[in-house]
């Protein structure tokens, strides 16, 4: 052991990133939530993790996981980008299984040399080492949402339970999910237009579900729904979820997930509405 | 039509679409003055069920808006099914649940009351109204049992998922046995197992069958009123005749009943095995297509036993057919048509989902059974199982 612990660290000089984490489930529960396409960009900073994950242009996904969580973390330049199968990673997280025994914990530590090297992963449970290289790829250009606050003109703050069972009995016939929020009833309603007729969740303003509600102005926008679909992730992940729209329409939805270390992460997803608004019916 | 549902009988109403859904794709909701039914018939039509809830099951009932007609209405089970899909939300989160119909949104509202205050609507577009009217009697029946539900769903545990059918009988010393049916052409390396529970008279509420008695039906729509009438803590009572003959299931409770009308398989050899038969059952000639079921064709029509049959009455337009399926006790003394008209039905085309049931239906029995018979095709031309391509 003292020789690979040895070895280990003369090797991290030459890494530009070091991190180790007792519980790798801190690291892969969040990865987990924005688990929806194949492939992730990384953005790595002092601050900690950025992984990116996008689908048609219209929907991106990022989880940040703070330098915090991780018990090592070590940059040494900024900021390191690369391009990762996130299945793979996932598959390589949970190596030894993605539901430990109770008491057991797999440690990990992540490194990686550089542009054009793979990253390296270190997992160790009950005294076994695996270690996994995966190839890093070209980075390429994520979407720029630009979603600001001075431009949000509404924004609800839930209890993500309240949301849960919302979507997970979304009716898949239909093609959109449409969601008003609005200063007068119904505040706030999801609407699905399916093949079997239309179905609307309306919940009230003050209700314990509901932490914050801020609306001036009626806002009736309408989003794919199968782009939506995937959020339920990091819906089921979270304890509370922050939804918000801007002038052109945009939605943020915004995660709040408690680790197992009592750790908050957060979790975005950001969707372009769908452009063609045909007369609401409702 | 206006009903309102509180408390844990939503829960109740639930598992009622919940035990339906087991049967039939499209479910029949039809207010009337002593309560709202909700029926469904499989897509062979060898099974009907009907929930009726009394007014009493409801906060409040109004079957219809004051100087209207009673609406009916027709919609896909599916749909239905998905308001009530997860029973324990409706327990945990569901107040109230109010269904509505009227003729001017043309679509049926059910409207879920929330913790929270979060309300669900859901506006489900339905069909044009038809009657879904099963004609039978339990009393006509000679052998009847009755037992709490839960020796029954007990008994019926033990059965392997894939069954499809049971045979359901009284022994020696008057136990009563359930086995799994097996056909007899079946490979017998690959149905190798076969279960039997035997429940002793003691357990039964009331046993009026003589030793030797039979029946054999399908296990899927037995356990979908099985699961509601436990859950509902109910005695189940069984009707039912001669091999043949449509055994019905009933529940009943002060604000609601249950029926359940299943066809049962002609035994052909009377192989009941050690079920010790006394007497060889007679093979009954069992339920026939017909092509024209006028109610005034059921005396002339070759009925041998009882049918389940669609029946035409005349609609609001005049014109338009109702389908209904009746189970009428026929004639006696007439003799089954012959293969052609079962051949000529057997090439019926399914009906398109979400057009009214034709008037002509196909086999109320399980035509593998059937088949050796009366079909010259061969085994298994009409599969009770098989509902995919069905409405």
């Amino acid at each position: 052991m003292p020789l690979l612990t040895q070895r280990i660290q003369d090797e991290s000089d030459q890494y530009c990133l070091v991190a180790s984490l007792d519980n790798v489930r801190n690291f892969s529960t969040i990865l987990k939530a924005i688990h929806f396409q194949d492939h992730a960009t990384c953005f790595v900073t002092k601050n900690g993790v950025k992984v990116t994950v996008e689908n048609a242009k219209c929907v991106q996904a990022n989880a940040f996981i703070k330098a915090g969580v991780f018990q090592e973390f070590l940059v040494r330049e900024e900021p390191i980008i690369f391009r990762i199968n996130l299945t793979v990673l996932l598959d390589c997280l949970s190596i030894f299984g993605s539901n430990p025994m109770p008491g057991t914990l797999t440690a990990l530590r992540m490194c990686y040399q550089g542009y054009g090297h793979p990253l390296m992963l270190f997992l160790e449970e009950g005294g076994v080492v695996t270690v996994c290289k995966i190839n890093t790829q070209e980075p390429k250009e994520t979407l720029d949402f630009d979603f600001c606050n001075t431009n949000v003109t509404s924004k609800i703050i839930l209890l993500s339970e309240g949301l849960r069972e919302a979507f997970s009995e979304l009716d898949m016939t239909s093609e959109i999910l449409q969601i008003t929020i609005s200063p007068d009833t119904p505040y706030f309603r999801l609407s699905t237009f399916g093949n079997a007729g239309s179905s609307h969740l309306d919940y009230p303003k003050d209700c314990d579900l509901m932490e914050a509600f801020h609306c001036n102005q009626t806002q009736v926008n309408r989003y794919k729904i199968s782009l939506l679909k995937p959020s339920t992730k990091a819906l089921v992940l979270s304890c509370k979820v922050s939804i918000r729209t801007d002038d052109r329409g945009f939605l943020s939805l915004q995660y709040m997930i408690k680790n197992e270390d009592g750790h908050v992460n957060f979790v975005d997803y950001y969707c372009c509405p769908d452009e063609d608004i045909p007369q609401a019916e409702s | 039509m206006k009903c309102v549902v509180t408390g844990s009988n939503v829960k109740v109403l639930g598992k009622a679409v919940h035990s339906l859904s087991r049967l039939g794709d499209e479910l029949y909701l039809e207010p009337l003055d002593d309560g709202l039914t909700l029926r469904t018939v499989n897509s062979s039509r060898s099974a009907y069920a009907c929930f009726l809830f009394a007014p009493l099951f409801f906060q409040q009932y109004q079957p219809a808006t004051p100087g209207q007609d009673l609406l009916r209405c027709k919609i896909l089970m599916k749909s239905f099914l998905s308001i009530f899909r997860s029973l324990a939300m409706l327990e945990k989160t569901v107040e109230k649940c109010c269904i509505s119909l009227n003729d001017r949104s043309s679509c049926l509202v059910v409207q879920l009351h929330c913790k929270y205050g979060v309300r669900k609507t859901h506006n489900l577009s339905f069909q044009d109204c038809e009657s879904l009217q099963a004609v039978f009697n339990p009393a006509s029946c000679p052998h009847v049992l009755r037992a709490p539900a839960r020796i029954l769903g007990e008994a019926v545990l033990p059965f392997p998922p894939a069954l499809a059918e049971v045979t359901l009988g009284i022994g020696r010393g008057r136990r009563v046995i359930l086995r799994s049916y097996q056909e007899e052409e079946a490979d017998s390396t690959t149905k190798a197992m076969m279960t039997e529970m035997s429940i002793g008279e003691e357990d039964f509420q009331q046993l009026q069958a003589p030793e030797g008695v039979a029946i054999t039906f399908c296990l899927k729509e037995f356990r979908g009123l099985l699961s509601f009438a436990e859950s509902a803590n109910l005695p189940l009572s069984i009707h039912f005749g001669a091999p043949g003959r449509p055994a019905i299931f009933t529940i009943e409770d002060s604000v609601l009943d249950g029926h359940f009308v299943l066809a049962t398989l002609l035994e052909l050899d009377a192989h009941s095995q050690d079920l010790s038969s006394s007497e060889p059952h007679r093979p009954v000639p069992q339920l026939q297509d017909h092509s024209t079921l006028h109610q005034d064709n059921f005396a002339s029509d070759d009925i041998d036993s009882y049918m389940i049959a669609m029946e035409t009455t005349v609609g609001s337009e005049g014109s338009r057919a109702l389908p209904s399926v009746s189970l009428t006790p026929g004639p006696q003394h007439h003799c089954g048509p012959g293969p052609e008209s079962e051949e000529e039905d057997e090439a019926e085309p399914s009906p398109v989902p979400g057009t009214p049931p034709p008037k002509k239906f196909r086999s109320l029995f399980f035509g593998s059974i059937l088949a050796p018979i009366h079909s010259p095709q061969g085994p298994s031309p009409v599969l009770a199982e098989d509902s995919d391509g069905e409405g």
